[in-house]
């Protein structure tokens, strides 16, 4: 008898002293994302079939939508714009981020201070950094016209083969400090001791850059993309403010498109339809990335270090 | 005290106090400087100064001045009309604005993701794995994509035009990346604190004040200062779901400012460094708690 009560004596402590949290806690935050998250995306899919002009009754209206979506000359533009720009910006800031990121965390003092003033973009929002860019490259007033070189005498906005590298240039300058830092916080994070190791077998600089930080670096690289990549699906205020989409349909990117569509055009459905073709390809870009990385996010990086 | 100095490893320090140790050691081997890195940095530094450097001097020229002038030379007669103009076109209405919906946004946010990353990390079930899932694949959603539904929701709630139109989306969006960090940083509390505290007869909610918050307060700290960042310079939500000048905020205010002053640059640019003055502020003061956050959150 004692035993037994002893052994259920220890399974309640043990049971207590392992019993976490009820499910209660997760729920305001569930309830909330349900609301203005998970029933906007229920809500995409269900308002891409219907006919809605902003205003008056919603309508089912079957694929209408979505056949005048995809057969939109335009979609398919944006789309490749999109994919554009999601490529360039990232052979852009991915070396540039990795280097400065590298370049910051060392410990010389000047680095120290450089890095303070690299990273004051963060501060600045997409519409003030649109605004700024915009002065800068005015083909009247801006840096071109008085810098005296010919070669900056560009219509920089207005030229449509020039812009998407201008606007790939301006995203760089606003997002490359905020992938800066999480290199940083990377190269932080690597072992002294592989580093001396590697100098103790003559490894140059460069060696140990490739055999050290790199390989040491993977997860970084891996999230730091993700949020590039994905990120590259948002970029809404900046490209709205900077040209609105143009010259013509240049720049007009995805979820620029959807909102023209849905609150210029009063044409709800059809940018719902484009709001699911942008949730299934962030989705897909999401998944593949994962695969690629092949790790589960909330495993701790550090083991092994 | 004792708790506090267990921190995760990951809250780096940004720059200027790394160990004293290491620095020594590095001195005393005498690494050969390098000068590519060194230049590769200034050349950078220049990159991203010169429009911030452009967007100052030229608030503070004169309109007639603005166009007879040379761009990148500050003006001999500084005025500070532009500033004047911009604070006279509503600018503390929208600054007030821009305040009561990041505060609106991000202390709640805070609260329930918090609450949210305990049941996560410490409790068991299909319920709570659930939740975990739901936040993971919030994370990869381009969640802007559901602009039209958010529009139709808050118009039916009757909250079209209103502030709180703005904070309801916004909250619910800077879930999934506040969860994951908080969790992230909560999984590495070891077990057995929780076990004593349960053993001491603890509540959840005592746990998580006495213990919990203590301990992850870096991670609270970066998730309140990501999402404030991200709420103040929002663009999105407030073109599309506010429409009075009264309901408006500082990103859409420069965008309004462009349509009126047209071609007075100079007012649209003081507008335009009016509105990044709350945060230099607090990146002036701040600038360790948040470049050392956001850097111990993304790179875990």
């Amino acid at each position: 008898m004692t035993t037994s009560l002893e052994q259920r004596r220890a399974a309640v402590r043990a049971q207590a002293r392992t019993a976490g949290p009820s499910g209660w806690f997760a729920v305001p935050a569930l309830v909330l994302f349900a609301a203005f998250a998970l029933l906007p995306i229920i809500g995409v899919v269900a308002l891409s079939f219907t006919s809605w002009n902003g205003l008056g009754a919603i309508t089912f209206d079957g694929t209408t939508s979505w056949r005048k979506v995809l057969a939109d000359p335009v979609t398919l533009n944006a789309i490749v714009v999109t994919g554009k720009i999601m490529l360039f910006s990232f052979i852009v800031q991915a070396p540039i981020s990795l280097l400065l990121g590298v370049f910051t965390a060392g410990i010389q003092k000047y680095r120290a201070l450089l890095a303070v003033l690299y990273f004051v973009p963060l501060l600045l929002s997409s519409a003030a950094v649109a605004i700024a860019f915009k002065a800068l490259l005015d083909p009247n007033f801006g840096l071109g016209p008085v810098s005296g070189i010919e070669a900056l005498r560009q219509d920089w906005l207005g030229n449509s083969d020039l812009v998407l590298f201008v606007v790939v240039f301006v995203i760089a300058w606003q997002f490359v400090p905020f992938h800066t830092l999480i290199y940083q916080g990377g190269v932080k994070q690597i072992p002294r001791s592989l580093f001396e190791a590697a100098e103790i077998d003559g490894a140059s600089r460069l060696q140990q850059f490739f055999a050290v930080t790199l390989p040491q670096l993977k997860y970084t690289i891996i999230t730091s993309t993700t949020l590039m990549v994905v990120g590259s699906l948002t970029y809404f205020d900046l490209i709205f403010v900077l040209t609105a989409g143009g010259p013509g349909y240049a720049t007009r990117l995805l979820p620029l498109h959807m909102y023209i569509t849905g609150f210029r055009a009063n044409d709800m459905g059809a940018a719902s339809a484009l709001g699911v073709i942008l949730v299934v390809i962030g989705l897909a870009l999401a998944l593949l990335l994962q695969r690629f990385g092949g790790r589960d996010r909330s495993a701790s990086q550090l083991e092994g270090a | 005290m004792a708790i506090i100095e267990t921190r995760p490893p990951s809250t780096v320090d940004t720059g200027a106090s790394a160990p004293r140790q290491r620095r020594k050691r590095q001195r005393g081997k005498r690494e050969r400087p390098n000068y590519l890195a060194g230049a590769s940095g200034w050349i950078w530094l220049a990159v991203i100064i010169l429009p911030i450097y452009y967007v100052v001097i030229t608030s503070f020229k004169s309109q007639a001045g603005f166009f007879s002038s040379n761009p990148l030379l500050p003006t001999l007669e500084p005025t500070l009309d532009n500033y004047a103009l911009v604070l006279n076109a509503g600018f503390t209405v929208y600054l007030l604005n821009s305040l009561i919906v990041t505060v609106g946004t991000v202390i709640p946010a805070l609260l329930v993701s918090f609450m949210a990353a305990y049941a996560i990390v410490r409790g068991r079930g299909k319920f709570i794995s659930f939740t975990s899932t739901v936040f993971l694949m919030g994370l990869a959603i381009p969640l802007q994509a559901t602009i039209v539904p958010i529009y139709l929701i808050i118009t039916r709630m009757g909250l079209y035009d209103s502030l709180l139109a703005l904070i309801l989306p916004s909250a619910a969006f800077a879930l999934p990346i506040s969860v994951l960090i908080l969790s992230n940083f909560m999984r590495d509390i070891p077990g057995e604190l929780f076990e004593s505290m349960r053993l001491d007869g603890a509540s959840n909610w005592s746990i998580l004040w006495h213990l919990v918050l203590p301990m992850t307060r870096p991670a609270v700290i970066t998730v309140g200062i990501y999402n404030a960042l991200q709420v103040w310079n929002a663009f999105l939500f407030p073109l599309i779901l506010t429409q009075s000048p009264d309901k408006r905020v500082l990103p859409l205010s420069l965008w309004a400012f462009q349509g009126e002053f047209s071609v007075n640059v100079p007012a649209i640019l003081a507008s335009v460094v009016l509105s990044t003055l709350p945060l230099l502020v607090v990146y002036i003061f701040g600038r360790r708690q948040l470049l050392g956050g956001l850097t111990a959150g993304f790179s875990k």
